[in-house]
């Protein structure tokens, strides 16, 4: 499954895991994906890891985690090997720099695709929170860690009041 | 790599802190990886950013992987196996004692606030993520064209990206970005 995932193993792992295998429901299987979706790190890993564990313990976590991850980074080491030998030949440079170009593309629809619904509710605290964010990430380039120690806080705080508000 | 110091200890630091950080997966992280590996360290340059990150796009597998080609570049293989688990088991350990957690106290309205509230928060820092990489790897208009033209195929159609990462190495590779 791992190596079935260009550009992400999402899609592959939950149809092998709902609709192939019924080890899990599909609600389930996104209660899950929620949940590593708000913790930090990689999510899919992370889904690994909590799906593994669910079946066998520790010892199904281990598993499930070097069978995501193993495979690919063999591949991606023999890759940095290449790139290390052949990265300054002149058509490599120009394949690659084309690549990211259209990777870039990719990341930034998955951007949209996440914000419409934010945008689509008018959920006017959500899109200020975001984009001040993206400020002071992307512009001022301040230091991850130095902001969301400030972001998250803030972020809860103000969910938890507008939830209150909405409540009573 | 003149630091000073043990490159591998630094690695598994750098990332280890970084794993915790990573709102919303590793795509969300890749301002910091570019600050760290880049401007901090320099560890890489502009250019050899933008290619770790085609690479790692173009590698099939979760997009964590960047962080194993980072690795490799600084220490070899062993950097990258360090890259790699000190980018994955913090979380993955944290991941597992939380869901153990919550399966014993159902029904808590917690998971869905800190949801909420954490969701804007990562497309802020996916965000943050384009423009950094747009601005390392769209050194020409006609490059900031693909790159457009690339968003708009994936929002608008249900193309498999692999091909739109393949047009652009082949547009590269015709010398058509400068």
């Amino acid at each position: 499954m791992s190596l079935a995932g260009f550009g992400g193993v999402l899609v592959f792992a939950r149809r092998g895991i709902v609709e192939q295998h019924r080890w899990m429901t599909a609600d389930e299987f996104n209660e899950t994906f929620a949940l590593c979706h708000f913790l930090p790190g990689p999510n899919i890993v992370n889904l690994s890891v909590v799906f593994g564990a669910r079946f066998r313990g520790l010892a199904g976590g281990v598993a499930a985690f070097a069978g995501l991850v193993g495979p690919p980074v063999v591949i991606v080491t023999i890759l940095a090997v290449l790139y290390a030998h052949f990265g300054q030949v002149d058509a490599l440079r120009r394949i690659l720099a084309g690549v990211s170009c259209a990777a870039v593309g990719l990341l930034i629809s998955v951007v949209f695709r996440m914000m419409m619904p934010l945008v689509k509710r008018r959920d006017l605290v959500a899109l200020t929170v975001m984009i001040a964010v993206f400020i002071a990430i992307g512009l001022v380039r301040w230091p991850l860690p130095a902001v969301l120690l400030v972001a998250i806080p803030a972020s809860l705080a103000i969910t938890m009041v507008v939830r209150r508000r909405a409540a009573s | 790599m003149n630091d000073s110091g043990n490159p591998i200890l630094t690695l598994a630091l750098t990332f280890g802190v970084m794993s915790l950080f990573a709102v919303g997966g590793a795509n969300s992280a890749i301002p910091e990886m570019h600050r760290v590996a880049v401007d901090v360290h320099h560890w890489l340059t502009d250019k050899q950013f933008a290619d770790v990150f085609a690479i790692a796009q173009l590698s099939p597998g979760p997009n964590v992987l960047i962080v194993t080609l980072i690795g490799y570049a600084v220490a070899g293989v062993g950097g990258a196996l360090v890259a790699t688990l000190s980018m994955c088991v913090p979380t993955a350990v944290l991941a597992f004692y939380v869901s153990r957690f919550l399966r014993q106290r159902s029904h808590s309205r917690w998971p869905a606030i800190i949801q909420a509230a954490l969701v804007p928060l990562s497309i802020g820092l996916m965000g943050a993520s384009g423009l950094i990489l747009a601005l390392t790897s769209d050194r020409t208009w006609a490059a900031a064209l693909v790159t457009a033209g690339a968003a708009i195929l994936a929002s608008t159609t249900r193309l498999n990206p692999l091909w739109l990462l393949l047009a652009g190495g082949l547009l590269g590779f015709a010398g058509v970005l400068g």
